[in-house]
């Protein structure tokens, strides 16, 4: 792996009120890996996210992302900066008046000079690139069920060709089959893009299949691993997360 | 090293040309990419070797200018062999190939000419009626809603209804009375100024009375209603319709027309008629305060005038109107709420309609009101 890191997070500290969420949270993301980051419910998962790709300013702590500082960089630094990433929400978060395709292209649109017709190749490109039928396009959020809307939202993610992607929780919602065949598609791409990938996640399955790395947030901390190191942890949340009932199906 | 992309040609001994493609080929540089491409010329050569090894950044969108640039070479019979593509980029121009084997590009829609205008109307006017037609329906629901819980009153469910009440009487009253007494004032300063031109001032009076009374009061009241409880209602519940509340609520055995419309319907037609009453009494106030100012009239010369002119049925023709506005309020702004599909552009969409469409059907009544009074007489 390269010494230098495409994500740098540093004693990251958080606090809503009285309540402290993370209290010196640091790792870091190479290039090419796909990290998941797992941890109990309110351990700030999400949190961590949203203050990763500068929708949260963390209360302590500094953010390195592709080199350059997230939180202390102009607004329109900040802009150029959110070219080279890309993000899945969990429900999608596609835009609900627009179809896909034009979901797709908002980015291209707002911040590269694109020729009209290159965009809408482009955008049928990337549909089928997540997989989805070529009539999707047309259709707006509301027509497509879960599982479609996730892969439409990935394909947005996806539009600018970015180096690193976030995806927050990315099967929870899915099927097991629809689950597996979304875990496939990001390895797929992450693959044949050299993507990295930085996954919020639940789901035992796509920890075990697709994750490189795995960032566990446990007493305000975090802890960083591979599956099998983590296995090993002895620290009651992990311990119980890795041999609890669920992971010993997945053949942990 | 450069930050732009660039492709040079160049003519070789065999007929075939060398065609080295390098610098930067990603989205960015789309428009430089579609350019370049675009005016690649091979005329008269039989083959191209197309060189990528000097292309410092590669991404989808700078494979699928070289794959289409490649495509167009071969349609017009030329051979081209890739040459030179780096192992970290195989994946991509397979990913490409994969996808484009499933691509389709839809075709827009046309949309233009004088057919497409025809289809437009026609469009609408089949909306229009449909509309028309679910409205009735709604109507005729409501109804059996409202006949089903005369037999059984808990089914009128006091606390919602007291809410709703409270909602769209009680913190409607100072805006209602402001804006009455407003327009009060404003009536009572142009018939006082057109009247004095004949000597006739004090008819002023008479005017503001029976104005306000028979068909301001009552039509403002409504309008601003409209505006503030009729779009409040179709907001809520096409809020609830995106959520998917209603549905819930006809899972767990509960008429979204009895717990959402019906107390909503009610309270409305119960409280438009006090704040009617309350926007007549201000807009009077209004009249009274600047024919007074005006005209030099004493308070006591004011209800004298008062008196003589307005009569207890010109009351009571404003005031008959009110249940029957709100009833158009309330079921409209319910009718459109219901009507919400499940964007949050939609709640948008159905809130502005129920507003147009519930000032348009009250200004209707209204007329229709006129007509019959003065078929009446009254």
């Amino acid at each position: 792996m390269s010494s230098d890191p495409i994500l740098r997070i540093r004693d990251i500290v958080t606090r809503f009120g009285p309540h402290t969420i993370h209290d010196g949270v640091s790792f870091d993301v190479e290039r090419g890996e796909v990290i998941g980051v797992v941890g109990g419910s309110g351990t700030g998962k999400s949190v961590l996210l949203r203050e990763v790709i500068g929708l949260l300013r963390p209360a302590g702590g500094s953010i390195e992302l592709l080199g350059e500082d997230v939180w202390s960089m102009s607004p329109k630094e900040r802009i150029a900066l959110s070219t080279s990433f890309g993000v899945l929400f969990q429900d999608g978060a596609l835009f609900s008046s627009l179809t896909v395709a034009e979901n797709i292209q908002v980015p291209m649109r707002e911040h590269l000079d694109i020729p009209p017709k290159m965009m809408d190749e482009l955008a049928a490109l990337k549909i089928a690139m997540v997989g989805l039928a070529p009539e999707a396009g047309g259709k707006l959020p509301s027509e497509l069920s879960g599982g479609m809307r996730k892969r439409a939202g990935l394909a947005r993610a996806l539009a600018l060709d970015p180096e690193i992607v976030f995806l927050d929780e990315p099967t929870a919602g899915l099927d097991p089959i629809g689950a597996a065949a979304f875990d496939q598609l990001v390895r797929d791409l992450q693959q044949s893009l050299g993507l990295t990938v930085y996954m919020v996640t639940h789901d035992l399955d796509s920890l075990a299949t697709i994750t490189d790395r795995i960032a566990a947030l446990v007493d305000k901390q975090v802890r960083v691993g591979t599956m099998a190191e983590h296995m090993e942890d002895d620290h009651p949340w992990l311990h119980e997360y890795f041999h609890g009932p669920r992971a010993r199906a997945v053949g942990g | 090293m450069s930050d732009t992309a660039w492709m040079r040609t160049e003519a070789m001994s065999d007929g075939w040309v060398s065609v080295v493609a390098g610098g930067v080929w990603t989205v960015a540089a789309s428009r430089t990419l579609t350019e370049i491409a675009s005016g690649l010329r091979l005329d008269g050569a039989s083959g191209a070797r197309l060189d990528v090894s000097e292309i410092e950044r590669l991404d989808t969108a700078g494979v699928w200018i070289l794959r289409g640039m490649m495509g167009d070479l071969q349609d017009a019979g030329i051979d081209v062999e890739l040459q030179g593509v780096d192992a970290k980029h195989m994946p991509l121009f397979d990913l490409v190939e994969a996808s484009e084997e499933k691509l389709g590009v839809s075709d827009p829609v046309s949309k233009g000419g004088i057919l497409a205008f025809v289809a437009r109307i026609g469009e609408g006017v089949f909306s229009t009626v449909s509309k028309a037609k679910g409205l009735l329906n709604f109507i005729g629901l409501f109804t059996l809603v409202l006949l089903r819980a005369c037999k059984e009153p808990r089914r009128f469910r006091p606390k919602a209804l007291v809410s709703q009440i409270e909602q769209t009487g009680l913190d409607a009253l100072p805006i209602v009375g402001l804006l009455s007494f407003l327009i009060g004032v404003v009536l009572a300063y142009l018939m006082s100024d057109q009247f004095r031109q004949f000597g006739a001032e004090i008819f002023t009076v008479n005017l503001v009375g029976l104005s306000i009374l028979r068909e301001v009061g009552v039509l403002i009241t409504a309008i601003m209603i409209a505006g503030r409880s009729g779009s409040a209602f179709t907001a809520q519940i096409g809020t609830m319709k995106v959520n998917e509340e209603v549905d819930a609520m006809g899972t767990l055995g509960l008429d979204p027309m009895e717990v959402l419309v019906l107390p909503r319907v009610l309270a409305l037609m119960l409280t438009l008629p006090f704040l009617t009453f309350f926007a007549d009494i201000m807009g009077v106030l209004g009249g009274a305060v600047m024919t007074i100012l005006a005209l030099d009239l004493t308070s006591a010369q004011f209800m004298t005038q008062l008196k003589q002119a307005v009569t207890l049925d010109d009351f009571m023709v404003g005031i008959v109107k009110a249940p029957v506005h709100a009833y158009i309020i309330a079921m409209v702004g319910c009718y459109e709420g219901l009507r919400v599909r499940q964007t949050a552009e939609s709640v948008g969409l159905q809130t502005t309609t129920s507003v147009v469409e519930s000032i348009f059907l009250v200004i209707v009544a209204t007329a229709i009101f006129a007509i019959v009074f003065s078929f009446l007489g009254i």
